[in-house]
């Protein structure tokens, strides 16, 4: 592995005016809401909508503008003496590390420090798994699609589907069969949505799982214990690695 | 040194070259002429890896590039838009290269380094530079580590007179060196002096690959743009 490009592309991204811009726009919202909120639990809780909305938007939107902005710089070391495959995580580790940074510095600190503990962890610690599952997405999207127009299109289309399109299908489908005992069910589908898994571990930390009635109790069963966290961990893990595989198998084969 | 068989590239319907044979010898300074949309470019990029072919093979050096990136260890490429990222200065994009190539100084060719003054602006950012300043980082870096083969993609375009004079002096004295030199162009007046052979395509397909004398023999001109446009008259007469 060629660590020397990796160090370029981060050189590259750390400059860039958008991520600097974001983590400073990060770092406002979780001071200002922790300076407003006594409780920290309430404040986590408040953060917690804003990391889920923003986080998995500016990572893939942003990730996939910079990916179409390169393909000419993508093509110049495709001619060099290096693999292709080592190109290409190069860009994955570069783009993961500046989105984590921005993450770290404009939420990450703000929340261990006002907010240690469990909760607080299990908000950065999300936090980063997002960043890096939506940089892997927008890696996907960019290698399959030529069009800048149309691969940022479809970016910000993924992005509402997994923001809001997938909950309001799993509402639609538990009002239909709410009649029927479907909560190991919804684990399983709530799986199938990195947003929705970050959700529901941290509304359990907090303990506004009480007010999930029934659903809350079986999903404090699945999700609180050591296994269901080990499982969910990797299963968030799988969410980062697999669109990333992908797009590098078909990163070797693309003519650029 | 580079040797093309039956290679043929497709996108979707569209076929970009079609059963292409070439063998290319160092010492060589090998001139790829065609009109717009010939293929010229797609078998630049297919001999970088950059394309990968639908069919045929290329070697370098005797070895099947397909899969293979050592071997542009050896080849230094100038492209015709040379974008780098843009937050980037010259500076560290020299030194990327470096990290990249991993050569020792000493073995390095800094001659276009010192004659197009780089070390003057290595502060500068690349969105701040003019077409035809990364033109001379694109020649620098193609020259810079002593590559076996040299392709360069309109290597003059954007260049002032003067620039363009020491590229020619420098493509020249590499040729000497018995290196292998693969140049497409459109300018055709600024290569007269330096082009040993040229090599025609249009459509895909390559109409011819002869040395330079035996072309302004075969179309009764001394000049090679008038030789040119003698075959492109005939061949456009043809079909």
């Amino acid at each position: 592995m060629n660590n020397k490009i990796i160090k370029y592309v981060i050189t590259d991204l750390l400059r860039n005016r958008t991520i600097l811009v974001y983590t400073l726009v990060l770092l406002a919202l979780s001071l200002s809401i922790f300076m407003i909120e006594d409780n920290t639990d309430k404040g986590i809780a408040s953060l917690l909508n804003i990391v889920l909305f923003v986080i998995p938007l500016v990572s893939i939107v942003f990730s996939t503008i910079y990916l179409y902005n390169s393909s000419e710089f993508i093509a110049l070391l495709v001619s060099q003496p290096l693999k292709r495959q080592t190109i290409w995580l190069s860009l994955f580790i570069g783009l993961a590390t500046a989105m984590s940074l921005a993450f770290l510095v404009g939420v990450g600190i703000p929340t261990l420090l006002f907010a240690p503990g469990i909760s607080g962890i299990t908000l950065v610690i999300d936090g980063l798994l997002l960043s890096l599952i939506f940089v892997s997405i927008a890696m996907w999207t960019s290698v399959r699609i030529r069009d800048k127009a149309k691969g940022i299109g479809l970016a910000i289309m993924l992005w509402l589907y997994f923001a809001l399109i997938f909950d309001a299908l799993l509402l639609f489908a538990l009002f239909q069969f709410a009649d029927y005992p479907i909560e190991n069910l919804m684990i399983a589908v709530s799986m199938l949505n990195p947003i929705d898994i970050s959700r529901i571990l941290i509304l359990l930390q907090i303990d506004l799982s009480a007010m999930m009635g029934y659903t809350g109790a079986i999903f404090r069963n699945f999700f609180g214990t050591h296994s269901g966290m080990i499982i969910t961990f990797i299963i968030m893990l799988l969410w980062a690695a697999i669109p990333l595989y992908f797009s590098t198998r078909f990163f070797k084969q693309k003519d650029l | 040194m580079i040797k093309i068989e039956q290679l043929s590239k497709s996108f979707g319907k569209l076929h970009v070259l079609k059963n292409i044979d070439l063998q290319l010898e160092g010492g060589e300074c090998v001139s790829l002429i065609g009109p717009n949309g010939s293929g010229k470019t797609t078998l630049i990029k297919s001999i970088l890896g950059m394309v990968i072919p639908s069919s045929g093979r290329i070697l370098f050096e005797h070895k099947n590039i397909h899969g293979a990136w050592q071997y542009r260890q050896d080849i230094g490429y100038m492209p015709q838009i040379g974008e780098y990222p843009e937050n980037m200065t010259i500076g560290q994009v020299v030194d990327m290269m470096k990290d990249i190539r991993r050569m020792p100084e000493a073995e390095m060719d800094m001659e276009l380094y010192d004659k197009f003054e780089l070390h003057r602006m290595l502060d500068k950012r690349m969105r701040t530079l003019s077409g035809g300043t990364r033109q001379k980082v694109s020649a620098c870096l193609a020259f810079m580590f002593n590559p076996k083969t040299l392709i360069l993609d309109e290597p003059t375009a954007g260049l002032d007179p003067l620039a363009t004079e020491i590229l020619k002096e420098k493509i020249i004295k590499e040729k000497h060196k018995n290196k292998l030199i693969l140049i497409t162009s459109h300018v055709l007046s600024d290569l007269d002096d330096l082009v040993t052979q040229i090599t025609y395509m249009q459509d895909g397909q390559l109409i011819f690959h002869k040395t330079i004398e035996a072309l302004k023999t075969d179309t009764d001109t001394d000049k090679l743009s008038k030789a040119i446009a003698q075959v492109m008259r005939t061949e456009g007469g043809l079909r």
